[in-house]
């Protein structure tokens, strides 16, 4: 992590809070953000905010402190509060995985999921993985292999993969695995398929999501 | 989402001493309760949040089962050797269940504490005597497709999700809960669920304050563990009909069998008099038609659910000639 920038860094919404604290003013803070930001599903106007939590992320390798009403999930506090819209909110109930994110390097909905609940853990998203202008293996194979047409999961899907590949190599096994008791198993198209289910594409763009993944994997494809 | 207080819970006491007040309510893997907390299906005033407590280890027992710990992620269960090896029927089942992802978050403890996926109680313009007692239910003249056929009421027909849960009935699991005073108590999973009755909107065994804290395994038994699931598309959707089966048996003589249900009723299902039938008995159409008729015994359709009779009895016929082949 680099400290430096981590504390550092440049965020409209960390000026705007910091600036509101130091007055001392939290009233004028809810209302300066854009409703969005407090509320994960109906807002109800009739009740007047519960006191906002502080919560420290480390997203992408940098250190954020935030402020947030309890209920912000992850998703929102990574697209309202800092501006990370690579992760994206489909469904928002967890069954498009669009939202998917990595939380200490395993592949979670977003959407489902506190922000306050991950306080002090590590987060990677989509915006994560490229370095500078090299693209993640992923990435880079998801554009070769044309594994999106809208590019609306696309995200979801290569934050899916990058963990999905992990658990493969940590011998996870799944539905599909013919021998559980073998400590890994091979990952077929099947296997491919069936672990990268919780990610939906509309746009059915799965067969060059799974050459995506092969090639990315070092696999033929 | 109505708005709540929030607080991480330092000791599993505590925890149950937080749960006990009203309108609070804990959360572990969440992925259930926050997406009923955004359809306000579920609206705790105060959230306990388990997560940091110690309850994340799978140990073996003296007996040589396994102890559980409530905090134990699905993904990490299904993946664990000892499961693995021993309880092939576990692993299947929670791999069968929900997505990577949701695995990766859902908990042993949450598993079976989970609700109903029953559409006319997800939908809060609609009557549900689960989530609103006394309103009604929609689901007996509704779409009623993926509800229950056996231990219905005329107050609710609905079923319990879990995978999971279907595989630990078949394997006599016992869980493990603690009070807000520290004093713990074990409960045969057989026990732990209830049927809907006339109060639907009790689901479990569990008292206010009351926590789970460990499923525990007795050790495997004698035979070949297999979890088959039909489902609407071949992955991440629940079941219309699972069954847990472990049978031991040579050369198509049955020696036992454990049979499990799920999608079928309000909690996972078992029937003694089935699986005794089956004991010493020869795997052929006669026995698995007689198996097929105790499990069914008193099940009955709503419409929409028909197709469940019959589809129970062949999967079981499937299954169980499967299982007794070699």
């Amino acid at each position: 992590m680099d400290e430096h920038e981590s504390n550092t860094e440049p965020s409209t919404f960390e000026v705007t809070r910091r600036t509101v604290i130091e007055t001392g003013t939290t009233a004028l803070l809810l209302t300066t953000l854009p409703r969005s930001a407090f509320a994960a599903g109906p807002v109800d106007d009739d009740e007047p905010p519960l006191p906002p939590v502080k919560v420290e992320l480390q997203i992408n390798g940098h250190l954020h402190s935030l402020i947030l009403d309890p209920r912000t999930t992850l998703l929102d506090a990574l697209r309202e509060h800092l501006a990370l819209t690579g992760s994206k909110k489909g469904c928002d109930h967890g069954q498009c995985g669009a939202c998917t994110v990595l939380i200490e390097g395993r592949r979670i909905n977003s959407c489902l999921t506190l922000a306050v609940m991950h306080a002090g853990q590590s987060v990677t998203t989509i915006e994560g993985f490229a370095l500078g202008d090299n693209l993640h293996p992923l990435q880079a194979a998801f554009v070769e292999h044309d594994g999106f047409q809208c590019g609306y999961c696309t995200s979801g899907q290569i934050c899916s993969a990058v963990g999905m590949l992990a658990e493969s190599r940590q011998g996870m096994p799944s539905y599909v695995t013919e021998d559980l008791t073998h400590p890994a198993a091979e990952l077929t198209d099947v296997e491919i398929r069936e672990r990268m289910s919780g990610n939906i594409c509309r746009c059915a763009a799965y067969p060059n999501i799974v050459a995506a993944i092969k090639q990315a994997a070092g696999l033929p494809t | 989402m109505k708005a709540f207080t929030y607080q991480r819970a330092d000791s599993t006491t505590q925890a149950a001493a937080a749960a006990d007040k009203p309108g609070a309510k804990i959360i572990a893997g969440g992925t259930n309760l926050l997406d009923l907390m955004k359809l306000q299906v579920e609206m705790p005033s105060n959230l306990i949040d388990i997560n940091r407590l110690p309850l994340d280890k799978i140990e073996e027992t003296a007996d040589g089962g396994l102890r559980i710990g409530a905090l134990v992620r699905n993904s990490d269960l299904a993946a664990d050797p000892r499961v693995r090896q021993r309880y092939g029927v576990l692993s299947r089942a929670l791999l069968a269940g929900a997505s990577a992802q949701l695995r990766n978050k859902a908990t042993t403890g949450g598993n079976l504490l989970q609700r109903t996926r029953c559409y006319y109680f997800y939908d809060v313009t609609k009557p549900c005597n689960k989530r609103n007692p006394g309103s009604g239910c929609a689901a007996l003249a509704g779409f009623n497709r993926i509800h229950a056929i056996l231990g219905t009421s005329d107050h609710c027909i609905a079923t319990h999700p879990s995978d999971m849960a279907v595989a630990m009935r078949a394997l006599d699991a016992n869980v493990e809960t603690i009070n807000r005073e520290g004093k713990t108590k074990v409960t045969p999973i057989a026990e732990f669920h209830r049927l809907p009755g006339n109060t639907p909107e009790i689901e479990t065994s569990l008292k206010p304050g009351e926590i789970i804290t460990a499923v525990t395994l007795p050790p495997p038994p004698p035979g070949v563990q297999v979890y088959r699931k039909v489902r609407d598309r071949a992955s991440y959707a629940f079941a219309l009909v699972s069954v847990a089966a472990i049978v031991d048996s040579t050369r198509g003589r049955i020696r036992s069998a454990r049979l499990a249900f799920g999608g079928l009723a309000h909690k996972p299902w078992r029937v003694a008099q089935a699986e005794q039938g089956l004991v010493n008995a020869h795997a052929d159409t006669a026995t698995l038609n007689a198996a097929a008729n105790a499990v069914l015994e008193g099940a009955r359709g709503f419409g929409g659910n028909d197709f469940k009779i019959p589809l129970t009895r062949r999967t079981l016929h499937s299954v169980l000639a499967e299982m007794t082949q070699t």
